[in-house]
């Protein structure tokens, strides 16, 4: 029983990592309807710059804000150089320039820091470990990971329902055409929209770095689910990117916890351990399916 | 417009005379690597050729092309291995053992690609544009993942296996052999292609493509054509990838990484999309690219990903739209 806490705590932490990368990831998507598979890579290089900057510096709230500030930028560069180009081409043309960032971005990450993983020491202050109930002790740091997580889908939900800046972006998702006729600089919109979902994915990245192993590719694991919580709320809503992050964190690590055992219930051991893991590795897209067949626009389908 | 007809023609048959002759252009060179690289590319080209089946007449932008690639290769794959292992594939219901008879497995990865393109097409349709690509690709990914954590057939290291499968009177264990066989198949999937697209399915499709809507109306019902389309495509890249499993002797997981159905893409728009003669020249482009920048560099994809930017922005009708100096698309 605690460990199956101790589990569902895990799946809320991937949870909220989800939502940081699809936030940004389905802001894009819902404004300028552009599909942006190097999304991966701006979580990638927030987590490189930010191993980079604790090795140098030792501090790990520096690196934090090195690594947003730095993908930000990165990311509004991006937008400026190639995906401005892209929004008037259909996805295929978005597709395959994207695909075209992460090749160069998985190589430049191998040419500047090498083949080798970067490992990154979780910050001291966080080091320890907090009973959540009696008896169940769980790691600080990934309990701090859910509070910024937390943290940054309050802020989001604020920005948009009570700022100005968030009703233009509204104002930008729901008619492009008539914002611009307003006199709205949609041009510099974008890019600044851009810039927030880089800051988002940097903010995954970077806090994944010391649970992870930072190294070449690590972006494309996380974009794909990324994806499959993107399908499942609904593209353009970042309320259904919440709940289907959510969803996918907890079931994704429950699955591999659970399933081997309860099939353990009805198979020899060795067979239950195989099929278990063969199943929690689909049970994702299982997911994805079945709320496709159910509701094929997603939860909380953002527009018309 | 005759000249135009004669370029294409042309290009056609340079191409075909070219892969005709390339074993005896390799032997003169004194290079038996060329006809392993050709095979590859042949292989790849047919994968591509399938491909754009969807992405270019169906207007159905799957990123997750690679799954069917992967599943051909493991059917070839899993067959040898119970056969290697000496245990059976199935025991319940039926007693099954592992195969090597060529004829048979290639027909069962065929089937199996095409069962499985049937079951992701069918719920991956259900949605269009770019929840169209975000689908296909998790689909795609959902079975690497499964492939990854099948102990049993080696997980993440995948199956080698001893010899290809066997044909009757030819010998698939020759390298040119094989190479001619691979031209065969590639040659044949392409006529068949080119029949399909001009038929009055291909209308169909290539109108769903053009406007969704208006063929709905005129009463289609588009989601079945489009599914017969797709599933056409997977069965020839299953084809392709059990060739593959068969060229290189090894299966793996990696065969079905996300990255794979990317550069199969890129394959199909280097080459020009829309056509049929387009993604076996990309094949080509880029396999000889990628041997070429490796032979400088070992970072060869930094340079791979800002050509290929490049080509999406400014060279869209891609080497078999140059070649012929016309608009790809309204053959």
């Amino acid at each position: 029983m605690l460990l199956f806490i101790e589990q569902l705590f895990n799946g809320l932490q991937l949870g909220v990592m989800l939502f940081l990368m699809s936030a940004g990831l389905t802001l894009v998507f819902g404004i300028m309807r552009v599909i942006n598979l190097a999304h991966g890579s701006l979580y990638m290089m927030g987590a490189y710059i930010a191993a980079t900057v604790v090795q140098h510096s030792g501090s790990f709230i520096l690196a934090l804000l090195t690594a947003l500030a730095a993908t930000a930028l990165l990311g509004m560069l991006i937008e400026v150089i190639v995906l401005r180009r892209l929004y008037k081409r259909d996805h295929l043309d978005q597709v395959l320039a994207t695909f075209g960032l992460i090749l160069f971005f998985n190589e430049l990450t191998r040419i500047v820091w090498g083949r080798q993983p970067l490992f990154m020491d979780v910050p001291g202050w966080l080091s320890e470990t907090i009973e959540i109930i009696p008896g169940a002790p769980y790691p600080s740091y990934r309990l701090a990971i859910i509070s910024v997580g937390i943290l940054a889908a309050v802020f989001l939900y604020l920005m948009f329902t009570r700022t100005r800046l968030g009703m233009k972006i509204r104002a930008g998702a729901a008619n492009r055409e008539m914002v611009a006729a307003l006199g709205v600089n949609i041009t510099l919109l974008n890019t600044l929209i851009f810039g927030l979902g880089a800051l988002l994915a940097a903010l995954a990245g970077a806090m994944a770095g010391p649970i992870l192993a930072v190294e070449s590719g690590m972006g494309e694991s996380i974009l794909i689910l990324t994806f499959v919580v993107i399908v499942i709320g609904g593209i353009g809503s970042i309320r259904g990117a919440f709940i289907g992050a959510i969803l996918v964190g907890i079931v994704e690590t429950l699955g591999k916890f659970a399933l081997p055992l309860l099939l353990r219930l009805m198979l020899p051991p060795a067979s239950a351990d195989g099929t278990g893991a063969s199943l929690a590795s689909m049970s994702v897209y299982i997911l994805m399916a079945a709320v496709l067949i159910w509701r094929p626009r997603g939860l909380f389908p953002a527009h018309d | 417009m005759r000249f135009i007809k004669n370029r294409r023609t042309l290009i056609t048959g340079a191409s075909f005379l070219f892969f005709l002759l390339l074993p005896l252009i390799a032997s003169a060179l004194g290079d038996a690597y060329l006809v392993t690289l050709f095979t590859r590319i042949l292989i790849y080209a047919l994968a591509a050729v399938s491909l754009d089946l969807i992405l270019g007449y169906g207007g159905m932008n799957s990123l997750g092309h690679t799954a069917f690639f992967g599943t051909g290769a493991y059917v070839v794959g899993i067959l040898a291995f119970h056969i290697q292992e000496e245990t059976l594939f199935l025991s319940w219901p039926i007693e099954l053992s592992g195969s090597s008879n060529a004829i048979l497995v290639w027909l069962l990865a065929v089937l199996f690609s095409a069962f499985m393109s049937g079951l992701i097409g069918a719920l991956s349709l259900r949605t269009t544009g770019i929840q169209f690509i975000m689908i296909t690709l998790a689909f795609a990914q959902m079975l690497y993942y499964l492939f990854v954590s099948l102990e049993a057939y080696g997980g993440d290291d995948g199956i080698s296996l001893w010899a290809r499968n066997k044909l009757p009177i030819f010998d698939t264990a020759d390298d040119t052999s094989f190479y001619y066989l691979c031209l065969g198949f590639l040659v044949i999937f392409v006529f068949l292609s080119y029949r399909l697209v001009h038929s009055h399915f291909g209308r169909v499709i290539r109108g769903a493509k053009q406007n969704l809507q208006r063929m709905q109306s005129l009463g289609f019902p588009i989601y079945r054509y489009q599914l017969v389309c797709f599933i056409i495509a997977g069965a020839g890249a299953g084809l392709a990838g059990a060739l593959m499993a068969n060229q290189s002797e090894f299966v793996s997981p990696g065969l079905l990484h996300w990255t794979h159905s990317g550069e199969m893409m890129i394959m199909v728009l280097l080459g020009g999309m829309g056509t049929l003669i387009g993604p076996i020249l990309g094949a080509t482009a880029l396999l000889l690219l990628e041997e070429f920048l490796s032979v400088y560099t070992e970072h060869w994809m930094a340079f791979l990903g800002p050509f290929l930017i490049i080509v999406v922005l400014f060279a869209k009708r891609g080497l078999y739209g140059l070649l012929t100096g016309k608009e790809v698309n309204d053959e």
